[in-house]
């Protein structure tokens, strides 16, 4: 193991190596510490979907500047990292859903964002297997640029792209504890050895709490655990990813033609247990074949859980926290981690290395919770 | 050339680059093969890959840590799991 680095970054998850990525392109010498293997957390349990459709204008913006990225992405990294822009389709079910849809629609397209609300006839233009009826909707939006994109192989392509440029990444290698001084960072202290740094970036997801407290830092992040289910894969029937923000439902159909889906469970379950269970697979069954009632006969073959690592407002805390320099976070992200990483990688890596920022980060800080300061983001599913 | 998993159509060769590239682990081999992600949930591939993986790392099979076993057992229909009982919210 190294005996120093510019930057630790604690998690070996999308932004953990993203950021990995970013800042040894600027000649950074960054180490990444995970436990287990590299997006064994919530981005390799995750829904795979990248979406531009939010309330907070915040979650908008990273999302649009994401997906500039992502389409790039493969290009800038050289290796297949599976992106599928297929769009996003949310169900509107009632007035005040439309209402809301109107706002966020009108907030997203100040952005540049191609988004447009459909009438309930035009949603089997966009997704043909959708009941109209069955699903309750009087009508729907779509961003076709929204889609979907391989976890694991983009971790995987940022990681090695990472490694080409000098970051080192110690996989199974836990993170025992933070040295400080006062008011500064010192060290971090591993199953492997110590690595002397001037900065830490807290990228541990549902474990960041943890790792903020090894620091005393508190952070008000709450583990939720989530669960999913996957089919055996069946012939292209739809591009879409169909998400409800009042079911809470989420499916599309992915790269290989297996069906992925989410529901919150019956039972709101926080905490770090991990178990399956057999209501959440009944309740995501009925509502699925509720929505597109053709997939009755698909057969499910897998369902596992995750954690969301979930903040007061669904919004990330990003930045330094203010009494320890050089304690960054890069967590919170409240189930939508994969698809901002792309940008808030990058302007992390802006911050570490004093660039200007490409889009303002400060409303995202941990201060904001304190004040209380802050306004929700509504557009939450699974 | 051998196929170790039908489902995905993944070959030894595959399996051993894998390995050689870093992923070590049956969970990693996994994520990047998509081994044990079809129908036969890896009955076929995983003890044939936990083998390879034993012989390229110079370990005992034993030694090599399974992955996780995800319900359910056998490929269930949606249809029929809509018609369970066992979620009394609905």
């Amino acid at each position: 193991m190294i005996e120093k680095a510019d930057v630790v970054i604690v998690g070996g998850g999308v932004n953990g190596c993203a950021l990995a990525y970013e800042l040894s392109s600027r000649g950074v010498e960054v180490a990444v510490i995970e436990r287990k293997h590299l997006a064994a957390g919530a981005t390799g349990r995750c829904g795979a979907g990248i979406r531009q459709q939010w309330s907070a204008k915040e979650n908008a913006a990273l999302a649009i500047e994401s997906v500039k990225i992502f389409e790039r992405l493969e290009e800038e990294l050289g290796s297949n990292i599976g992106l599928r822009q297929g769009g996003y389709l949310i169900a509107i079910h009632d007035e005040e859903d439309m209402k809301q849809a109107e706002k966020n629609v009108e907030m997203q397209r100040s952005l540049g964002l191609d988004v447009s609300i459909l009438e309930s006839d035009e949603i089997n233009d966009v997704v043909p297997i959708l009941d109209v009826e069955g699903m309750n909707a009087i009508g729907a939006t779509f961003c076709p640029t929204d889609g979907h994109a391989d976890p694991f192989k983009t971790t995987h392509a940022y990681a090695d792209a990472a490694m080409r440029k000098g970051a080192k990444i110690y996989k199974f290698t836990e993170v025992q504890d933070i040295v400080t001084d006062g008011e500064e960072i010192k060290a971090v202290k591993t199953s492997r050895g110590t690595i002397k740094t001037p900065v830490v970036v807290n990228a541990a997801g549902a474990w960041s709490k943890k790792i903020a407290e090894m620091a005393g830092i508190k952070l008000p992040n709450v583990p939720y655990k989530k669960e999913i289910m996957v089919t055996e894969r069946i012939a292209r029937i739809f591009d879409a990813m169909v998400i409800s923000f009042k079911d809470g439902i989420y499916f599309s159909q992915q790269e290989e033609g297996q069906i992925l889906g989410g529901i919150p469970p019956p039972e709101t379950v926080t905490g770090y247990e991990t178990m399956p269970t057999l209501p959440f697979l009944e309740h995501m069954s009925r509502t699925i074949t509720r929505y597109a009632p053709i997939l009755k006969h698909i057969n499910v073959l897998r369902q596992w859980t995750g954690f969301y690592d979930v903040t007061p407002d669904a919004l990330p805390i990003l930045g330094e926290v203010k009494g320890l320099k050089g304690f960054i976070q890069c967590n919170g992200f409240s189930g939508h981690g994969f698809m901002l990483s792309p940008m808030v990688a990058r302007l992390l890596a802006q911050l570490i290395t004093g660039e200007k920022l490409s889009l303002p980060i400060d409303r995202l800080n941990l201060e904001r919770f304190e004040k209380m300061e802050f306004e929700a983001e509504k557009s939450v599913v699974g | 050339m051998k196929i170790i998993c039908r489902c995905e159509d993944v070959t030894e060769e595959d399996v051993v680059k894998a390995i050689k590239e870093g992923y070590t682990t049956l969970d990693e081999l996994k994520h990047v093969l998509r081994l044990g992600m079809g129908p036969c949930q890896g009955r076929t591939c995983i003890p044939l890959a936990a083998r390879i993986l034993a012989r390229e790392t110079g370990k005992k099979v034993s030694e090599i840590e399974l992955q996780t076993s995800r319900p359910p057992v056998v490929p269930v229909p949606l249809g029929l799991l809509a018609s369970g009982e066992s979620d009394k919210n609905d």
